[in-house]
This record gives C-alpha cells, structure tokens and sequence, in this order.
C-alpha cells in the first residue's frame, strides 16, 4: 500500500483569538503550530494500515517553510517521508490548494489511498479532498469516522446523527477523515529522533490568485461577557440549585 | 438572479438555506430519489442552469457543493452568514472567527452556515433524475450508532476538562449528569490523554450541543471546545480560575475546585428532592 496524506499547519489557538492589526491574519506572534486535528486521525490511520500490510506513507502539506516542523510530527510517528509545497506564508484558497496538491500527486503517483481532513479548523472550506479526486478521476467518500481496506477496496462507516452509512469504493481512492476515527498515538522520542532524518523534499509552489478571496477576518459579536459568579466553593451549591430551578432543568 | 437549491426532505438546514436563498433571487428548490451518491447527485446539479447554487452547510450540503464546485472548477463558499453582491460572510474555526470573502466568476456557490437565517416554508420542490454513474453511495444504514447521539440531544450536558485530572474523576460528573437527567461530555484533552472515548468530545471537531444548560467543570475554554458548546442555551462553569476564558461565554459560574463543588451541587438536588 502507498498512501498519502494530506495535512494542514495550523495555530494552537488557546482561549481567544487575536488579529492582526492588518486583520489578515490570526496573531501568532505566542502560539505554536499543531497538524488540524482531523488530519492527525488521517496519518495515524495510514500508518497503522502500513503497519499491518506493509507499503510507504507520504505526507505532504502546503505551507511556509515552518511547515516542515508538521511533517516531522508526521514522521515521527510513522510516515516514511514528507513533501513541502512551499509557499511564502500565505494562505492559498481550496482551489489552488488542491490544484498544487494534484500536481504533486501525478509527480508522485501511483498511490491506493489518498488521506485529507474533511476540513481544516481554521479555513473550514470542506473541499479539498473533492476537487484532488475530480481532478484525478478517482472516487471519493468523505466524513469518515471507520475505514477498513479490503483486497481492493475499502469499506468506510460516516456518522449519521444516530445512525451510520455505509459506502465502498474501489481502490486507489481519496478519502477524507473525521477526529474520532482513532486516538492518534504520541509520538516516542526515538520517533522523533527518526524523523530527523527522514527524506523531505521542498517544492517551490507557484503563486495563485485567489478566486474565494479573502478581504478580512472579523472577530463576532458576543465575546467578552461576564459570567455571573454565584459564588465560591461548595457553599455556593444551593444558590446553583435555584438558578439551575429557574432554568427549569432541576 | 436565478438560483438553485438543494433541499434534504426533513431537514431542518435545508429550509433554513431555502430562506436564504429566497433573498437572492428567483429559487428553484431540487431534490433527489433514491440513495444518497453524492458524486452522481453534484453531475446533475451543475447541469442545471443557475446564477447561485446554495445548499444547507450541512454533512450532505457541503459536500453535494463541493463536487459541484469542483466540477465547474468554480470556487465554493462553506458556511456562509450573510452576502452582498459577491462579498459573502463565512465561519472559519467553527464559527469562532469570521472571513468576508469576495466570490469571483458565476454561478456563485455557497451553503448556508446553521442557524444564520430563519427555516422557509419548503413550498414546491422538484425531483431531479441523477442516474447511477458508478461513484460511492450508501449502500446501507446501520441504525444504531456508536457515534454519540445522546449527547447531541441531551437536555442537559456536564462536561469536564483537564481540571477533572483522571478517568476516576469523571465519577461526580456522571453522578451530577444523572441526577439531571443529562449526558456527560469533555473537552479534546481529555480524549486525548484517553479518559473519555471521542464519542463525549464537545468541540469544533467533536459533538456540538444544543442542551438546555451546559456544565463546564474544570474547562478553561479554547476556541475548539466553545465551538462546540455555545449551541448550548445557557452556560454555568465550574473552575477555579477567575481569569479562565471560559468565564467570558459563560453565563454563570463557580469559583472552586470542582472536585468539591459538584458534589455539593448533587447533594443539594438530592436534599431539596427529599
């Protein structure tokens, strides 16, 4: 098995987010950088199947030059190698995100999977996965919280609200993951040691222009109320008691 | 301005999106029969002709716009609150944070974020012809679920975070939950770290909730778990911090160690029901 898996650099956000004064950006000037939470179930995904039936994992991800530092969070818990489609920082939207990747892939091919977040946490644009499998031909199923290859396809399980579907698709495939389809592993220090030297290669990525253009970020309404303090410790229980009363809950 | 509309029968985004269309221009609301194939269903709304295709920002919203986007090589707006011209308003960090967005070229696309407009009456929908072109679909549903519905239902959720520092401790919180008749849930750090199964993860990547009252104990409030609790109608948060972010979305709160104050909560329902 080839797989490859796609992943986004993305801000630890914390408890509040901040702009720059340009607001194009979130300010980042204090936080690190973490893979979008989805992908991380798509590396530990492609991992275990290598794992299990041998083959080569490649994770790739469009980004600055810091992204390298997500790829090697990548590699240090099992992906073999890593591709950089470097850009100078800033966001590309999903078009051009997906037409850099889909070049990266016919460069790279052939792959029996292709693993994408169904969406980034910070962009949340729901389609990058789709546009790589039109353009590549291939099928894709998306949303996934179960996925199970089978010879020469797999079976994938989506979250229904109560319920699941089932679907199945022929291999190679693109699918897109959900947080919850497995509890990533951290990655060990000799993983990381490993992950030092395992091959990265930089791809320059043409710049694009944008056609979901993005003017400015806004921070919504709302934020920075103050909790009313029914009091301290547990002598406050009985005033919590009537409030929970008049909501009508108790 | 002529736009398309897909609508999920029974779907309450669905009619919400249709509303929003409606402000647009001239709606053609379209349906499909038969099992859900999303590749297949996208082939025949993009040969429709249309000035705007909108969709609920839902599972099947995106995703149906998304290939249909992808088809026509056309950019695709996610989640959208408002529009003016081609400038729309979309979430991004699941709503934590708001982008204006310029659209360029035609027909626009965009689904409609949950809850940013009033549901429409459905009035006529049409049923389109998607024949079967071979890409996934459904091919079964297994009703029930391993994925968590009680807790996007529940009428009343107490969540723990970090604060609560072990599996063990979830106990007061269990206790506390059944005492309301509730379920209980968690912030990502406790999935994480393996004290609850992700299927009690309330957050932007988890459940987003929608009960009458959420109970934060011991949850400092990132961006990730509020975006999955502000659905909530009302917020009380247990902590000890004062400062803690989560203190700036709640509605009330608890300064004290939760270990301490949530049982006494318990105690107190159970001697005012005695």
């Amino acid at each position: 098995m080839r797989i490859l898996v796609c992943v986004k650099r993305v801000p630890l956000t914390g408890g509040r987010m901040v702009l720059t004064p340009d607001a194009q950006s979130i300010e980042t000037k204090h936080l690190g950088f973490t893979i979008s939470p989805h992908e991380e179930c798509a590396v530990e995904e492609a991992v275990r199947i290598v794992e299990a039936a041998g083959g080569e994992v490649v994770a790739l991800t469009l980004g600055p030059a810091e992204a390298e530092e997500q790829l090697r969070d990548c590699m240090a818990i099992g992906a073999d190698r890593g591709i950089l489609l470097q850009t100078d920082g800033r966001d590309r939207d999903a078009q051009a995100t997906a037409a850099a990747v889909v070049d990266a892939v016919r460069a790279e091919e052939p792959f029996d999977l292709l693993l994408f977040g169904n969406e980034s946490a910070d962009a949340a644009g729901y389609q990058v996965g789709i546009r790589v499998a039109t353009a590549l031909g291939l099928p894709v199923v998306t949303g996934l919280k179960k996925l199970e290859v089978q010879g020469d396809r797999v079976r994938c399980e989506r979250d229904v609200g109560g319920a699941r579907d089932v679907y199945e698709a022929p291999l190679p495939a693109v699918l897109t993951v959900l947080e919850g389809l497995n509890l990533p592993r951290y990655p060990s220090v000799p993983g990381r040691l490993r992950a030092k030297s395992k091959p990265l290669a930089i791809v320059e990525a043409a710049p694009a222009e944008p056609r979901l253009e993005q003017l400015r970020l806004l921070v919504p309404e709302g934020q920075g109320k103050r909790a009313e303090i029914l009091g301290e410790g547990p002598e406050a229980a009985p005033r919590v008691v009537e409030v929970l009363r008049a909501l009508g809950v108790a | 301005m002529n736009v398309l509309c897909f609508v999920d029968p029974g779907d309450e985004l669905s009619l919400q999106a249709l509303g929003f269309a409606r402000g647009l221009g001239d709606v053609r609301a379209v349906a499909f029969d038969g099992p859900y194939q999303p590749a297949a269903w996208a082939k025949a709304l993009a040969a429709e002709p249309a000035d705007a295709v909108v969709a609920a920002g839902s599972d099947r919203g995106n995703e149906l716009l998304a290939h249909v986007a992808a088809r026509l090589d056309r950019p695709f707006a996610a989640n959208v609150t408002a529009i003016e011209g081609e400038t729309v308003t979309r979430l991004r960090w699941g709503g934590s944070l708001l982008e204006e967005a310029r659209l360029h070229g035609s027909p626009l696309i965009l689904s409609v974020a949950p809850h940013a407009h009033p549901a429409a009456e459905p009035g006529a929908v049409e049923t389109l012809n998607a024949p079967d072109d071979g890409s996934p679909r459904v091919l079964e549903r297994i009703e029930d679920s391993g994925f968590g519905v009680s807790l996007r239902e529940a009428k009343v959720v107490v969540g723990g975070g970090r604060g609560v520092g072990s599996a063990a401790g979830f106990a007061v919180l269990e206790e506390l939950a059944d005492l309301l008749g509730g379920a209980v849930g968690c912030s990502r750090v406790v999935t994480s770290a393996g004290w609850r199964p992700h299927t009690d993860q309330v957050g932007q990547t988890g459940t987003k909730i929608s009960a009458d009252l959420y109970v934060a104990c011991g949850i400092s409030g990132a961006t990730q778990h509020v975006a999955g609790a502000k659905g909530a109608r009302k917020i009380l948060a247990v902590n000890n911090d004062p400062e803690a972010p989560i203190l700036a979305v709640a509605d009330y709160a608890v300064i004290g160690d939760l270990h301490e104050v949530v049982p006494a909560i318990s105690d107190e329902l159970r001697k005012a029901r005695a």
